[in-house]
């Protein structure tokens, strides 16, 4: 059984690595609520952040960002000694847009890893407004650990 | 504002400044597009607001992936004349190594390009075009 962890103290943690990531800073993801089964971030609609400019809706780049984002804690509060910041990539992402986002409206991305393994973990999550059940966009992804000094720099590495 | 008339005038002056400025967040990312003959590239310049991982550093896979969508949406919008922005309906990404903090590449192949419907492979690269970063496979359904 995984240790909760309550919004304070996740709110601190993602502080700290909110400082350690310039590009979730420059979306301003915030904490919104977290369990074990469902981490919660939001992203507050900005103009600079539009995909359209003749519907003013959100680019999906955005989805795309928060709900990698929203998977790394996941992930990160799944940790048997959590909270631990283990280094990890994203392997692969998969996202279906099924509506677009409303206009002037936060985005919530909630997101669960659902099995975890030495190497990789595996998530699943989606995009809202309000309702987790009435998605924006749904997606599913795989992390892989880094853990050494072996992926950095792997512009070599044959995969 | 007509997407249409943009990307024409952007054809006949081969500057495609003004359509990457037409959509704020590509103009948040910095795109460029490159078109040479038939050749298109769509650039994202480094920016340190990029990173996700300051460690390595590595860019962020959200940015990787919202640079891949944006180059697939410019790409459709080179290739044929629409009034409306092509909408995403699913987006596949295989991150196959670190995004570099360095200017990233992108190409794009039209797998097929139906009536609805476009399939595209948008391959991210840094410092050569067979060494891909990522790897996007995506469908687009098409505007008016």
């Amino acid at each position: 059984m995984a240790p909760t962890m309550s919004l304070e103290e996740f709110a601190q943690f993602w502080e700290k690595s909110e400082y350690a990531s310039p590009y979730n800073r420059e979306l301003e993801l915030q904490p919104h609520s977290v369990r074990p089964d469902w981490c919660v971030l939001k992203v507050e609609y900005a103009r600079n952040l539009v995909g359209d400019p003749n519907t003013r809706v959100l680019h999906g780049g955005v989805i795309t960002a928060l709900l990698d984002a929203a998977f790394g804690f996941s992930i990160f509060v799944k940790m048997p000694q959590m909270p631990q910041i283990r280094p990890m990539a994203t392997l692969d992402l998969r996202i279906d847009y099924l509506k677009p986002a409303t206009p002037d409206k936060a985005v919530l991305g909630g997101a669960v890893c659902y099995k975890m393994t030495a190497d990789l973990a595996f998530v699943r999550g989606c995009a809202y407004h309000e309702l987790a059940d009435d998605p924006i966009a749904t997606a599913v992804g795989i992390f892989m650990f880094t853990d050494g000094p072996t992926l950095i720099g792997n512009e070599e590495l044959a995969r | 504002m007509k997407f249409a008339d943009i990307s024409s005038s952007c054809r006949a002056s081969n500057d495609w400044g003004p359509l990457v400025q037409s959509v704020p967040y590509a103009r948040f990312l910095n795109l460029r597009i490159d078109i040479k003959g038939e050749e298109f590239t769509c650039i994202l310049p480094f920016d340190q607001k990029l990173i996700g991982n300051p460690v390595l550093p590595a860019l962020h896979g959200g940015a990787t992936g919202g640079f891949m969508e944006c180059a697939g949406m410019f790409y459709l919008l080179w290739q044929m004349d629409t009034q409306t922005l092509p909408k995403t309906i699913d987006f596949n990404i295989d991150y196959l190594r670190t995004g570099l903090a360095r200017d990233t590449y992108a190409n794009v192949v039209m797998v097929k390009q139906g009536r609805r419907v476009a399939n595209l492979r948008i391959e991210a690269w840094q410092s050569s075009p067979d060494k891909p970063i990522a790897l996007g496979h995506c469908n687009f359904m098409l505007g008016a």
